[in-house]
């Protein structure tokens, strides 16, 4: 893999571009691998990275049905943060975070990383006393958080109207390193690390059936024959109750259907990422001048990647007290990925009943920042068969043992 | 946009008007038994790419819980049919053949 840098571009300038190679290779699947991953989303794919960065174990192959990066990961609206309550999760959605700060470097990928600044806003009375309560958790826990006035709000976003009839802003949980990442660059940032470590990513092949003997996995029936592995990470989001049938368990998961939708692109007019969870909306400004704008689930299962028109309107009602000058905006593009949602909100990274077979997910709404910190603890996971710090508290058998890492107060807007 | 015909009053009700209520046909756990029961009780989900037996409520019309069959990888409804129904009634289970021939059943 030839490096990224401004003498390559510059020597390929001078060659009209004939040079660049191709970001990963296509290969034919082998009979078998060390450890196979099923799922090339981010979560996916790092996970094959941490392995080979951090334990040498580059014997892999991620598995995926589709394209790579097409899941949720080339779905979602890039928020990164770790304003989050419980300790474990801000453990881990700050490893995240701060990976994300040098992963570019890391990967010689840019994946855009932009600590723009987030805004959580409190708009009722129960909000604010909420969040200050988040400011003191996160002081605690080393995440750097701060409570800010209505007025502070208005500078920071000049756009916002900080006293609508309803919902008037009483102030916000402020993360000034929280931001925004390009989510396609994430993903083929590993991806081509991943590559150049020799791992084999498998496109357009899908795992339809787990083979196990005596309480271990010996490999995948996909649709181009059977993949033998030593261990198996299931990394596949939306489609994890699926696969985990597969190997004979069931999983605490329903799948959904979150939408997101995009403006006509406008100048530049708001650098921070907004989120307003009473009213259930969020929005931030791409590079390209769109606005970027989600809001809630919906509420019944689904997997058709396609979800109810009610709650865009929902959402753009909502923001449009809040960002009136929204209300003249034209909607270019809408569409929905399969959520993975568990009944605490939080994700799973955890042994299975089989010995070998590990499961990565359950993110839900709000994964894309945690991937880099979650392909690190999966990896460690995996690599040692024993969950490290990060995982520990992620594990299945917390459903069992009523210990739930509740988030579904800082994750109930959908992000 | 779904539409979920009311068994009650009969109106053909679309998604604004009704509110989604999780799997149907739970079977409930408490005091006295194991762990494994109380945790599959509470968490453990079908959560069926395909025929899904869920619940439903008409909130914006009668108010009442009922049931209904669909089909979570195309929204198609197979069925609605009162919430005092223990496990699918055969003619819920006959609509679903009918239009997925290949369907293992319930259970
Ligand atoms: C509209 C929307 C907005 C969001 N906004 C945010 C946000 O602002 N911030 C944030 O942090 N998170 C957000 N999220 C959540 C985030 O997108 C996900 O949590 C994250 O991308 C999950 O990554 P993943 O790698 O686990 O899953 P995915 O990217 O979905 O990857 C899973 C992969 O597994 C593959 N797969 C499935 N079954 C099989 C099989 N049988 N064989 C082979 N491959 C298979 C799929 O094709 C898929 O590519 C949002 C999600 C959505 C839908
Ligand atoms: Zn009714």
């Amino acid at each position: 893999m030839s490096r990224y840098s401004v003498f390559a571009i510059a020597r390929e300038a001078l060659r009209f571009h004939q040079g660049w190679e191709r970001a990963w290779r296509s290969p034919e699947p082998k009979p078998r691998y060390d450890v196979i991953i099923v799922g090339a989303g981010g979560h996916g794919l790092a996970t094959a990275y941490y392995l080979g960065k951090n334990f040498g174990i580059t014997n892999v192959a991620v598995i995926e049905k589709g394209w790579l990066g097409g899941g949720n990961t080339g779905r979602n609206t890039t928020i990164i943060r770790s304003n989050y309550l419980q300790d474990p999760s801000a453990a881990i959605y700050e490893k995240a975070r701060s990976l994300y700060e040098t992963l570019s470097q890391d990967l010689n990928y840019n994946v855009m990383f932009s600590p723009r600044g987030l805004l959580m806003l409190a708009q009722t009375h129960h909000e604010v006393r909420g969040y200050l309560r988040t400011v003191h958790a996160n002081g605690l826990q080393n995440v750097t958080t701060e409570w800010i006035g209505p007025e502070r709000v208005k500078e920071l976003v000049p756009i916002i109207n900080i006293d609508g009839p309803r919902y008037p802003v009483l102030g916000a949980l402020y993360q000034a390193r929280g931001g925004t990442a390009r989510h396609d660059a994430v993903a083929w940032g590993y991806a081509r690390a991943c590559s150049a470590m020799g791992m084999d990513i498998i496109q357009q092949c899908e795992v339809k059936g787990v083979r196990s003997e005596g309480g271990k996995v010996t490999g995948v029936e996909t649709t181009r024959g059977f993949i033998g592995c030593s261990k198996l990470g299931i990394v596949v989001a939306g489609h994890s109750g699926q696969v985990a049938e597969m190997a004979g368990f069931r999983l605490p998961i329903e799948a959904v259907a979150l939408q997101a939708l995009v403006s006509e692109p406008i100048k530049p007019c708001m650098d921070v990422v907004v989120m307003a969870n009473t009213v259930h909306g969020y929005m931030s400004q791409s590079d390209k001048g769109e606005m970027v704008i989600g809001g809630g689930t919906d509420g019944f299962n689904n997997f058709t990647q396609r979800g109810s028109f009610q709650h865009i309107e929902e959402t753009l009602r909502a923001l449009i007290e809040t960002f009136p000058m929204i209300s003249r905006l034209k909607m270019l593009r809408q569409w929905g990925g399969i959520v993975d949602m568990t009944g605490d909100r939080s994700p799973i990274i955890s042994k299975t009943p089989l010995g070998n077979c590990f499961i990565n997910c359950g993110w839900g709404t709000g994964g894309f920042k945690a991937i880099p910190g979650s392909g690190w603890a999966m990896a460690e996971l995996m690599a040692k068969g024993e969950p490290g710090p990060l995982a520990a508290e992620f594990n299945l058998g917390r459903f069992r043992e009523g210990r739930f890492i509740d988030e579904s107060v800082a994750a109930g807007v959908a992000h | 946009m779904l539409t979920l015909t009311c068994p009650y009053c009969g109106v053909k009700a679309e998604e604004t008007e009704l509110a989604p209520g999780g799997e149907a046909h739970l079977k409930r756990f408490g005091p006295g038994s194991s762990d494994d029961e109380f945790e599959s009780y509470m968490f453990a989900r079908r959560n069926e790419k395909g025929v899904h037996f869920e619940r439903w409520r008409h909130a914006y019309g009668c108010g009442k819980w009922f049931l209904a069959a669909r089909d979570t990888a195309t929204l198609e409804v197979f069925a609605t049919y009162p919430a005092q129904t223990p496990e699918p009634p055969p003619e819920v289970v006959a609509a679903i053949k009918a239009r997925r021939p290949d369907w293992k059943g319930y259970k």
